[in-house]
């Protein structure tokens, strides 16, 4: 079985970040970037199932600029086989990226595609869901647990409830969530050997997809500041404070 | 131009996110219709029947609407999508999941788990875990929106909208549901509690979340908790507050043994009234709490119980 597996070159999750002044987007001048950590979930997952024989070939892909591959590379260290990137400036919407990520899952005739289940950038959580309509295919998202046996796959999605069992056939679309796995690091002797691995770059319009952004941005705030707050000194002053000021008991 | 609002249920009980989107509708603009896709659920459609504001009340009953499937649930939305500009949901797991299908067989881009209407174009939303906000406007002819309950007041009132049946629509047929495994409490919704109270990794276990019960009964609060705290398996994951749990705003929220790393604020930061108890005075939770309390969570939670 062959696996895809998107990847998305975010901010840090460690970053705190603020609007630019011009109000005009996201500043993110001499930001550190990471790959999206739901998407390092994802990476893990193809490789464990490798690791345990049920996964042939691992296939990292990113739509970003040049420098996603240093997020591919990451992919390929920690166990992918090879990675594609789909050259593209500026913000990937969803719609855009599901449509590239299915022209690669028809040019590679891929089983399974894992992705995140949201970037911590736009907090879309989409991706995956428009791939799986794109496929005409069933998706597992939000899972925190993955069995595969043959063609069958039973998955377990953490809802509002509590937690969901469903199952279905391949080829189908999963997206992660926190509790499938805890991911690896990529040790120093597999970082070299990422290097060797295969990296090709295409551009959308070679997919015949068009990355457009349907949504203008007109304006990126910062979110209101609350009012400092004060520190009481026992619990007889903090429930006097709820009930008599801020009534709220 | 009219909108489409996918009703909130559990098969049982019609959600209170239902009325919350039905608010972002009317700050759209036109009339407003609901669907109730399941089977069998009358406690859910007689509810939706009564809903304010509402022209008519559209009803698919068929099995494999059970357990709101994306893939069958997304298909019936398409069939009725033509005649709606605006299609809204919650955003909560339901509505995230099939909504980005109901999009992509649109062609448009969905917008995600709005905070804000500022017209039937335009939207505010947060964006890197609620650090920025975005105002974006979508030139799609038809808007797919998921809508963030907890930004909007829910309406108010009764009305009497008009019964009509959904055209059938096959099931997909792609995926089963096998099973559910719900956690199950006496207490308020997380999502729609006046008072929340949580945990943090500075629990150290799950039984000390017996510490919390004491208080969320006497104040008839929902109990969450910290992706750490869910992580180390103190509690179940749909107790999860934060970017990537859920989003709430209630009047009161308590964080317990919390540090307040920003995906967890991404999650309780609009809450009215933020108590804090930590014993870290540097605690990034301080800076966001109304009434800080630097002490031992386990000295103090007893009393504080006692004392309401
Ligand atoms: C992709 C991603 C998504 C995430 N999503 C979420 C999310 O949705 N929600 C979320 O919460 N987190 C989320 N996180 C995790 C987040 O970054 C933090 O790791 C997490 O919130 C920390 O939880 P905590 O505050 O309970 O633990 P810690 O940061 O370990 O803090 C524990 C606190 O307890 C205090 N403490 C310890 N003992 C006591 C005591 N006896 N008395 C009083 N205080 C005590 C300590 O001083 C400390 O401040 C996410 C992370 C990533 C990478
Ligand atoms: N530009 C991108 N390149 C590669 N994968 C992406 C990209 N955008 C989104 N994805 C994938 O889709 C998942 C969900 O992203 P989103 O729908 O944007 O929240 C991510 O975790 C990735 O797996």
């Amino acid at each position: 079985m062959k696996v895809l597996v998107a990847v998305k070159r975010v901010v840090d999750y460690n970053v705190k970040v603020r609007a630019k002044s011009d109000q005009s987007g996201v500043d993110l001048a001499n930001v550190k970037m990471a790959m999206n950590p739901f998407c390092e979930i994802a990476v893990e997952e193809a490789v464990r199932l490798k690791e345990a024989g049920k996964v042939e070939e691992i296939v990292a892909v990113s739509v970003g600029p040049d420098a996603a591959q240093e997020q591919l590379r990451t992919a390929l260290a920690l166990g992918a086989d090879r990675a594609i990137l789909v050259r593209h400036e500026g913000e990937s919407e969803p719609l855009g990226v599901a449509k590239v990520l299915h022209k690669l899952v028809e040019r590679e005739q891929a089983d399974m595609v894992l992705l995140g289940k949201q970037a911590i950038d736009d907090d879309n959580n989409q991706t995956g869901q428009m791939l799986a309509a794109l496929m005409n295919r069933p998706q597992g998202t939000f899972i925190s647990e993955l069995n595969i046996d043959g063609e069958q796959v039973s998955i377990t999605r953490e809802v509002d409830g509590g937690l969901q069992k469903i199952r279905f056939q391949l080829p189908a679309v999963i997206t992660v969530d926190l509790r499938l796995n805890e991911p690896r690091y990529a040790s120093l002797p597999n970082i070299m050997k990422a290097r060797q691995k295969p990296l090709d770059a295409v551009d959308p319009a070679e997919l015949g997809v068009d990355l457009e952004p349907r949504l203008a941005v007109l304006k990126v705030t910062d979110p209101p500041v609350r009012q400092a707050g004060i520190v009481v000194e026992t619990v007889a002053d903090l429930v006097d404070k709820l009930r008599n000021e801020a009534k709220v008991i | 131009m009219a909108n489409l609002v996918i009703a909130e249920h559990d098969g049982a009980e019609l959600k209170g996110a239902t009325r919350a989107v039905l608010s972002a509708a009317a700050a759209i603009g036109g009339e407003t219709d609901v669907l109730v896709a399941g089977s069998g659920c009358d406690d859910v459609v007689q509810a939706a029947a009564q809903l304010p504001g509402v022209r008519r009340l559209i009803v698919a009953d068929a099995q494999h609407y059970d357990h709101c499937l994306a893939e069958n649930v997304s298909a019936l939305v398409v069939a009725l999508a033509g005649d709606y500009s605006h299609i809204l949901a919650s955003a909560s797991t339901d509505g995230k999941n099939f909504m980005p299908r109901v999009a992509v067989m649109l062609d448009v881009m969905q917008i995600s788990d709005i905070s804000a209407v500022i017209d039937a174009e335009t939207f505010e939303r947060p964006i890197y875990a609620g650090n920025c906000m975005a105002t974006v406007k979508s030139s799609d002819a038809t808007k797919v929106i998921t809508v963030r309950a907890s930004s909007f007041d829910g309406v108010a009132g009764e009305g009497r909208p008009e019964r009509v049946d959904a055209p059938a629509v096959d099931g997909a047929g792609l995926s089963e549901w096998v099973e559910d495994i719900l956690s199950e409490s006496e207490r308020p919704e997380l999502s729609a509690a006046d008072v929340v109270i949580s945990g943090g990794r500075g629990m150290q276990n799950g039984d000390n979340f017996k510490l919390l019960e004491g208080i969320a009964d006497k104040l008839g609060a929902a109990i969450g908790a910290s992706r750490a705290a869910v992580d180390a398996g103190f509690v179940p994951n749909d107790m999860q507050v934060g970017q990537t749990g859920k989003v709430v705003a209630p009047q009161l929220y308590i964080a317990v043994g919390i540090s307040g790393a920003i995906q967890h604020l991404a999650g309780m930061k609009d809450s009215k009234v933020i108590v804090a108890i930590n014993k870290d005075a540097d605690a990034p939770i301080f800076q966001v709490a109304d009434y800080g309390l630097v002490a031992d969570l386990f000295q103090v939670l007893p009393e504080f119980e006692q004392s309401l």
